[in-house]
């Protein structure tokens, strides 16, 4: 006996009592749609993180002031000494490895134009900003060294500061153009390319980037204790150097330059943001744990169901089996059809699961805005997945079919 | 039909000619069963042997082991004790494969309740000895076809067994019993289920597929039935206690 023929007696089998198969099949159902809704959400979700740790800059770590404690009570980010000049010289002079290295000072201003406004992130950056971050321009030039140590009136601005100054202008190219920000005129100098949301979902395109020499002071608030601060400093390292002896050395500068003496805690943080970011996707893995637990347990108690039907459709077709064995059907061949049938049985299921699964991920994507990504793979693992569950199920009581005894089989009711 | 039949059979002397090799030969033969601290003796060192075309009728009240013989000589089971040769192979040194080779290409089984698979069609019923053929048959479809016209269901292939009559059921289970060119039909009350004129016309398909060369046991407690047959065989309390020649209803009364 074939495949073919097992398959076919199997589908006969199978209609006769169509609405059992499908009923008997709802544990498989649920089980590999889960798994598909499971592997669509979480790898998406992964594969929305790598985007945004790489629209974050590459191989990067990022110095923030400290914050001050009053009684174990944190005053925030900046309520200790702002970061120099001379703080951002000797982290590039001092730590080996640095490719690039800016400062960041961020405020937020109005940005006008004619008469249209528009209220923006407007930061003060140096000319390797760009460098740390992969950023690149898609228009106009980067600051230059010149354009920072003479603090030129220049800005790069983000798409949508584009959209929302020139309004009536689609596709216009900036550069060029005058924009005034806090009464002062500055000239676009190029726009930055599009890195949509962050991962806080804030608008990485809403931005004006001006040289941080012309910022300081005139746009963004003067430190009341140093002339020179430099915000967080962004610094860029070669892509084979260790991230965690780049903190470890930056720490160490910084400590000596700014004098904290031995055993007092840091008056800075020196953070890996790509880190930080993958440890706020830890809670979502274990969403997916639970989720592929959910799954097997499903898979397991569905395989029950297979088990226990299979037994039932044994027991109700035992003069067939009787039959079967009479007119020359070895064991083998009993066994086989049984087995067939419980995986006729589950790979039912499968599909219709991976359809629901699917449908499922589409519905999330959708309405909760959430990425997905529904692979090949993860729908043929699926449908091993259930495969071997009817196997596994299965083989009990095809077993039990195969070992009855002729005799006794074709003479039951 | 006679004709077709029998073009089918083999090129030897009549069914009645002598010193032909035994089809069924038991010697010794017993089956003992155990039920709990009971041992019940169904059959006690039977011996006798079924020459290939003859036609025999094996007797016998319930509990007379008849049954228990039909079992051993359907390779459906072994005898506790003695020598059972089927074809001339000792079934007691069969694998269980092997014994289901054995019915699937020796023995055609027909059955009181004639055992046909639901929702499967006429056509399908016949090929299902087929499927466990070895080597597979070319053109299994083609064979089964055959046999229903010879049964006289040319116009029932694509029937389910709901959509036929008792006779006609029974006819599509004597087709299946048929298709694999089996040397034995062994039929265990095949009349029990259908009414006499019905078993008439079934007992005298009976009659003549055996004078095309197949041999044939019916096992029965319908003296009416046995009647047909040319061999009587009567069983009683696991022992033969009769067996004659008879001169079967074939040729003397019309079917």
């Amino acid at each position: 006996m074939t495949i073919v023929d097992s398959l076919r007696i199997a589908g006969t089998a199978l209609r006769a009592n169509l609405l059992r198969s499908i009923l008997t099949t709802l544990g498989i159902i649920i089980g590999v749609g889960s798994v598909i809704v499971m592997v669509a959400v979480g790898s998406g979700a992964r594969s929305e993180v790598d985007r945004q740790i790489a629209s974050l800059g590459s191989n990067m770590l990022v110095v923030f002031p400290g914050s001050s404690r009053t009684l174990g009570r944190s005053g925030g980010a900046g309520t200790t000494l702002p970061i120099s000049e001379g703080d951002m010289g000797a982290v590039r002079d001092k730590v080996p490895g640095v490719v690039a290295i800016s400062g960041f000072l961020q405020g937020s201003s109005p940005a006008v134009r004619g008469n249209t406004n528009w209220i923006t992130s407007v930061n003060g950056v140096h000319e390797q900003y760009l460098t740390v971050r992969d950023w690149k321009l898609i228009a106009g030039r980067e600051f230059t060294r010149d354009d920072v140590k003479s603090g030129a009136r220049l800005a790069l601005l983000g798409v949508t500061v584009v959209q929302k100054l020139f309004p009536n202008e689609p596709n216009i190219d900036p550069t060029g153009q005058v924009i005034r920000i806090k009464n002062v005129p500055f000239t676009v100098a190029g726009v930055l390319e599009s890195k949509g949301q962050n991962s806080f979902g804030r608008d990485q395109d809403d931005v004006i980037m001006l040289p941080i020499t012309a910022a300081r002071g005139r746009i963004i608030g003067k430190s009341q204790v140093m002339n020179d601060q430099v915000g967080q400093i962004f610094v860029k390292f070669e892509d084979d150097t260790s991230l965690a002896e780049a903190q470890e050395q930056i720490e160490s500068v910084l400590r000596q330059r700014r004098r904290v003496q031995p055993g007092a805690e840091d008056d800075f943080n020196v953070r890996n943001l790509a880190e930080f970011m993958r440890a706020r996707t830890s809670a979502l893995s274990t969403m997916s744990w639970l989720l592929g637990a959910t799954s097997a347990i499903s898979l397991l108690v569905g395989g029950i169901g297979i088990m226990n039907i299979m037994l039932v459709s044994v027991t109700e077709r035992t003069r067939e089996i009787g039959l079967r064995m009479a007119v020359g059907g070895r064991r083998r061949d009993i066994l086989l059809q049984f087995l067939v049938e419980a995986v006729a049985l589950c790979l039912l299921g499968g599909v219709i699961g991976i359809a629901l699964g699917v449908a499922t991920a589409s519905i999330v994507a959708i309405s909760a805005q959430w990425p997905i990504l529904i692979s090949p793979q993860a729908i043929m693992m699926a449908l091993a997945a259930a495969a071997f569950t009817g196997i596994f199920f299965g083989f009990f009581p095809a077993r039990r079919a195969a070992h009855l005894n002729p005799i006794d089989a074709l003479r039951s009711e | 039909m006679n004709e077709f039949l029998l073009a089918e059979a083999h090129h030897e002397s009549g069914p009645t000619s002598a010193a032909r090799r035994p089809l069924i030969k038991a010697t010794g033969v017993s089956k003992i069963y155990r039920m709990g601290d009971q041992t019940v003796k169904a059959l006690d060192n039977i011996s006798f042997e079924v020459p290939e075309r003859q036609f025999v009728a094996i007797m016998g009240p319930s509990g007379s082991g008849k049954s228990t013989m039909m079992n051993l000589i359907g390779a459906l089971d072994v005898p506790s004790t003695g020598v059972l040769e089927l074809d001339g192979r000792d079934v007691a040194m069969l694998s269980t494969d092997e014994l289901a080779d054995l019915r699937n290409r020796t023995i055609g089984f027909v059955f009181q309740q004639f055992n046909l698979l639901a929702r499967t069609t006429a056509l399908r019923q016949v090929m299902l000895p087929l499927l466990y053929a070895t080597p597979k048959p070319t053109n299994p479809e083609a064979m089964a076809r055959r046999r229903l016209e010879q049964v006289g269901l040319a116009d029932r292939l694509d029937h389910h067994p709901r959509q036929l009559s008792g006779g006609q059921q029974q006819r599509v289970a004597i087709a299946r019993a048929l298709v694999n060119n089996p040397k034995l039909l062994l039929a265990d009350e095949p009349t029990g289920a259908l009414d006499s004129r019905t078993s008439e016309e079934i007992m005298a398909l009976f009659c003549e597929l055996n004078e095309a060369g197949i041999t044939v046991v019916v096992v029965t407690h319908e003296p009416d039935v046995a009647a047909y047959a040319r061999r009587r065989v009567l069983f009683r309390d696991g022992h033969i206690v009769d067996d004659v020649a008879q001169p079967g209803y074939r040729g003397e009364k019309p079917s």
